[in-house]
């Protein structure tokens, strides 16, 4: 156990998504479901973040936005794509706007399903994320990735 | 005097979980104008009335929004039954208004727990959201959603609440009132928080009215305005009036809706005490054939669902307006000439739900 998995940074961009899934991910780190207890803090800076939660899907315009945030975050680092819109565009895939899930652009290691998503599962997947970082520090440090 | 100088803010920053860039023109720490570019999570959404049918539609309306999902639902039904003439059962008119308002006092707990982060009163925020999870679990008890209910469809409600649940309902929000007062005294009287928002974000009764503003923004500068008035879905049975507040400023906001909190826990109540036996929906045949515009009163303000139906099981058009949509102009008004580091707070006291606004 290293820093990274006793305290994953999070940053939250809200792709295209209602709301719902972006207000769960706000409501996982207060006092009822304190995500804060397992030293997850939620940062602001891509260059501070460990663990990348996208909600919503992608479009035309956020494209690049998704992009420079996951270009700017520190290796290693886990995408989460959180909510069934940032999976596969849910109920909004057939949109003239909507391309589909996170991973048009970016490489995702975990998908959070639910619509909205509940906080428990967004635990679940921070949990699963933290194993993740260890095992991909060690791949860096033995020079593989 | 040093020149002007252009500072970007957002789509990605910690203030507010949605996207909105606004370029900041600043000369030293003032802000002189602010260039909104929105768009960040268009989906098209209004054309999906193509695709789904208008029963199938409900889902997606409820979904513009995560936060006052109920009452799009609700709209969108309130537009698609008048061009059809349903007459919705009285129990499912009040169940929808108990729905409505819980929405409310969710909404508007979220917002002063963001609030009191954009001014960082980190435990404030941290307190608001505690309460608020308490309303999310009555929603989610008669419900089954905790933020998206799936409750609202066209001739009535899906589900109903027992008078056993609804008295208990009532008796629980009684006792959560005190914790909200709690809050409330906070917000309103302490002196650390009264500085960050008196006198901020002033926007004047005769622009608000000029700009547009709906909602708390508009009962905060004075304008008794409050669609529920109109008495949709048996509103107009109930007793209350708007709550108008004067200063017109962050504070004025703020109270605004924190009384409105007690106003929605005394419009559930009465809903509850009004409420009788009976069906909670009725059966729909055939197909929507004319236009309607729907106005209903979300927890930001007035909310327009617009639905034209050429008798096939698609509507033809559907068109929403959004509150926020409607405060962004207001927004840019109030911001020029404040501080700098004022923005987060007056860009939050709009409640913008960016979501709704670009949909």
């Amino acid at each position: 156990m290293g820093a990274l998995s006793k305290s994953p940074w999070i940053i939250h961009y809200d792709g295209s998504s209602c709301n719902g899934c972006d207000i769960e991910v706000l409501a996982a780190l207060m006092p009822r479901f304190d995500l804060e207890r397992f030293g997850v803090i939620n940062t602001g800076n891509p260059k501070h973040a460990d663990i990348l939660l996208l909600t919503g899907s992608i479009n035309e315009q956020n494209k690049s936005v998704v992009k420079n945030i996951y270009d700017q975050m520190p290796h290693p680092k886990v995408v989460v794509a959180v909510g069934i819109c940032a999976t596969s565009g849910g109920i909004f895939r057939e949109c003239y706007n909507v391309q589909g899930g996170a991973d048009k652009v970016v490489p995702v290691d975990f998908y959070v399903p639910g619509c909205a998503v509940r906080p428990e599962a967004l635990i679940d997947a921070a949990v699963a994320a933290v194993a993740l970082l260890d095992k991909k520090r060690d791949a860096m440090k033995a020079g593989k990735a | 005097m040093s020149g002007r100088t252009i500072i970007p803010f957002g789509p990605q920053h910690p203030v507010l979980p949605e996207p909105i860039h606004l370029d900041l023109v600043v000369e030293d720490e003032k802000v002189i104008e602010a260039i909104p570019r929105i768009g960040f999570i268009h989906r098209g959404l209004e054309r999906l009335v193509e695709k789904k049918d208008f029963i199938d539609f409900v889902y997606v309306a409820e979904r513009i929004c995560g936060i006052c999902s109920f009452i799009h639902g609700m709209t969108y039904c309130l537009a698609v039954e008048e061009v059809m003439k349903i007459e919705v059962p009285a129990r499912a008119q009040y169940l929808r208004i108990v729905w409505s308002e819980l929405s409310r006092i969710h909404s508007h707990l979220l917002w002063l727990g963001l609030t009191a982060d954009a001014f960082g009163f980190e435990s404030l925020f941290m307190q608001s959201w505690r309460l608020r999870e308490l309303i999310l679990d009555i929603i989610e008890e008669t419900t089954g959603g905790r933020v998206i209910f799936g409750s609202a469809k066209v001739g009535g409600v899906r589900r109903d609440i027992s008078a056993e649940k609804m008295q208990e309902i009532v008796k629980k929000l009684r006792s959560y009132q005190k914790e909200m007062d709690d809050i409330g005294k906070v917000f309103l009287g302490d002196l650390t928080v009264q500085h960050r928002l008196r006198g901020v974000g002033v926007l004047s009764t005769a622009s608000a009215k000029a700009l547009g503003a709906v909602g708390p923004m508009l009962r905060a500068s004075g304008v008794s305005s409050d669609i529920r008035m109109m008495g949709y879905s048996s509103y107009g049975t109930l007793d209350f009036a708007p709550i108008v507040e004067q200063d017109a400023d962050c504070y004025a906001r703020c109270k605004v809706r924190i009384r409105e909190l007690d106003q929605s826990v005394g419009l559930i109540e009465s809903a509850a005490s009004k409420m009788i036996d009976g069906p909670i929906d009725v059966k729909v045949t055939g197909t929507p054939n004319g236009e309607f515009f729907a106005r209903s009163e979300q927890p930001r303000g007035e909310v327009i669902y617009y639905a034209k139906g050429n008798g096939t099981k698609f509507l033809q058009r559907m068109r929403v307006r959004t509150p926020t949509f409607a405060n962004i102009t207001p927004l840019l008004e109030t911001l020029k000439g404040c501080q700098l580091a004022d923005v987060p707070v007056i860009v939050l006291t709009i409640d913008p739900c960016i979501s709704c606004a670009e949909r």
